[in-house]
């Protein structure tokens, strides 16, 4: 298949044309959050707190990575499933400007509508392949919440990291129309 | 009476932690061969091709096949003759769990409290242990690291024994089905029927331990498997959710004596990356 190549942080020409489907591959840079520093965020921002890290036009990626062996920079980082996200996202993006997420697996309708107001991009990357998506991760930092070990934010830099576009700015969906279309029985 | 000392149970386990962990099975990844071969859509042949590229990535580079590295799940077949000297033999799977996780580098996954703190244990302890007492002087200690993706998917069905193979066909398939892309399919479907609904659950886990290809020694159920393996192909999830032919890579059911009032169906799935390994003390 064909890859578009596109640099991070995502043009607003980049987040209006991107359609369900399409393969990208992305360099720049990644913030990574998954369920506790979700909880975090969203404990901040009901407290009225400015996040420990700005998301604004940036892309969120659901992983928590294993530990870098000796001289590597990270283990294996592969996505999560999103749907755990689901109950902060729609309040996530609207208050920090989100423009993307990488993750795994279908969204609730509340998100999809979130990602067609604030025109946020939901990228899948494969699941289950952390060894190789791990191997286009060129630097990592914990950027805050160390304490909460794999479950940390992180800020990755990744060169050509591939991802499918799985849900557009038009609310176009794989996790549907692609069963839809294979489906037999 | 044969003795085994409690370090050696430690240091079997800590190598068998980081050996399931970078080292895809020879059945799975031959399977996931074959399935980019059957897979008719072209996103799934896309990201089957990924799954294939990262378990070679994985062993050549000894990195975790996923970062989800588990919660370890062991089963355990226990010799009534083998006596373990200077700890108990679920010590020292535990240390040996901690240690295989600490050393290799793998994630710890685990929170101590699953409600209030959610604090992180650190190590990936407490392993989960299922022991199989059995006549003789055999130890073998087998790991199945279990993702929380696919594990959250697990399901469990009370059924009326007058659903029948239609019922547990249905609800099987409906399970891969509802789970979409999240399980991270292609998935082995493991499936146990019958025992107690806690019975039926453990059953589930079990049948995910067998061989991919290998034939149910139960002509009947191997029947079922085949059958519901078609269905589950059939309903177009394909290849982490995205729509295609290939959604699961097999299909095995274990099944157990039940009540006369109960027909327990227990589902639990497993991800492509499908890892479990075996050691024989």
């Amino acid at each position: 298949m064909m890859h578009k190549s596109l640099m991070v942080p995502l043009s607003d020409d980049d987040r209006a044309h991107l359609r369900c489907g399409e393969q990208c591959l992305l360099t720049g840079m990644l913030y990574t959050a998954r369920d506790a520093a979700h909880k975090r965020f969203a404990d901040a921002l009901a407290a009225g707190k400015s996040l420990p890290v700005n998301l604004s036009g940036q892309i969120l990626y659901y992983t928590g990575p294993t530990p870098p062996r000796p001289g590597m920079v990270i283990g294996s980082a592969g996505p999560t499933t999103s749907s755990r996200m689901d109950r902060y996202t729609p309040s996530l993006i609207e208050k920090t400007g989100l423009a993307g997420i990488i993750g795994k697996g279908n969204r609730g309708s509340d998100v999809i509508e979130a990602f067609k107001r604030f025109r946020c991009c939901y990228f899948a990357a494969t699941g289950g392949a952390g060894a190789l998506l791990g191997s286009c991760i060129r630097k990592a930092r914990v950027v805050c919440y160390r304490d909460l070990g794999p479950e940390a934010v992180f800020e990755l830099e990744v060169v050509d990291f591939p991802v499918t576009v799985a849900i557009d700015t038009l609310g176009g969906n794989c996790y549907v129309d692609g069963p839809a279309a294979w489906r037999r029985i | 009476m044969r003795t085994i000392a409690y370090d050696d149970v430690v240091n079997a386990v800590r190598e068998l932690c980081i050996r399931a962990a970078c080292e895809l099975p020879d059945d799975v990844i031959f399977a996931l061969g074959q399935s980019l071969e059957a897979e008719q859509s072209p996103q799934g042949r896309a990201a089957l091709t990924h799954c294939i590229e990262n378990a070679e990535i994985a062993r050549k580079a000894k990195l975790p096949i996923c970062q989800d590295t588990g919660s370890a799940v062991f089963f355990v077949t226990l010799g009534d003759a083998v006596c373990v000297i200077g700890g108990t033999i679920g010590a020292a799977i535990n240390e040996g769990c901690g240690r295989g996780y600490r050393e290799g580098y793998l994630r710890a996954s685990i929170v101590g409290d699953p409600l209030f703190d959610r604090k992180n244990t650190g190590d990936n302890t407490p392993a989960f242990v299922h022991f199989e007492p059995v006549a003789g002087e055999k130890l073998s200690i087998t790991l199945l690291p279990k993702g929380g993706g696919c594990e959250n998917m697990s399901a469990l069905a009370m059924l009326k024994p007058a659903d029948g193979i239609r019922g547990v066909t249905d609800f099987v398939v409906s399970v891969v089905r509802g789970a979409g892309g999240n399980p991270c399919p292609p998935v082995i479907v493991g499936v146990g029927i019958g025992g107690t609904a806690d019975m039926a659950m453990v059953l589930s886990k079990k049948a995910l331990l067998r061989t991919i290809g290998s034939v149910n020694c139960d002509e009947r159920y191997g029947n079922l498997e085949q059958e519901i393996l078609k269905k589950v192909n059939a309903c177009g999830n394909g290849p982490q959710g995205m729509g295609g032919t290939v959604t699961a890579l097999a299909v095995f059911i274990e099944h157990s004596p039940c009540h006369i009032a109960s027909l327990p169906v227990a589902v639990s799935l497993n991800c492509h990356a499908a890892r479990q390994a075996t050691i024989r003390l």
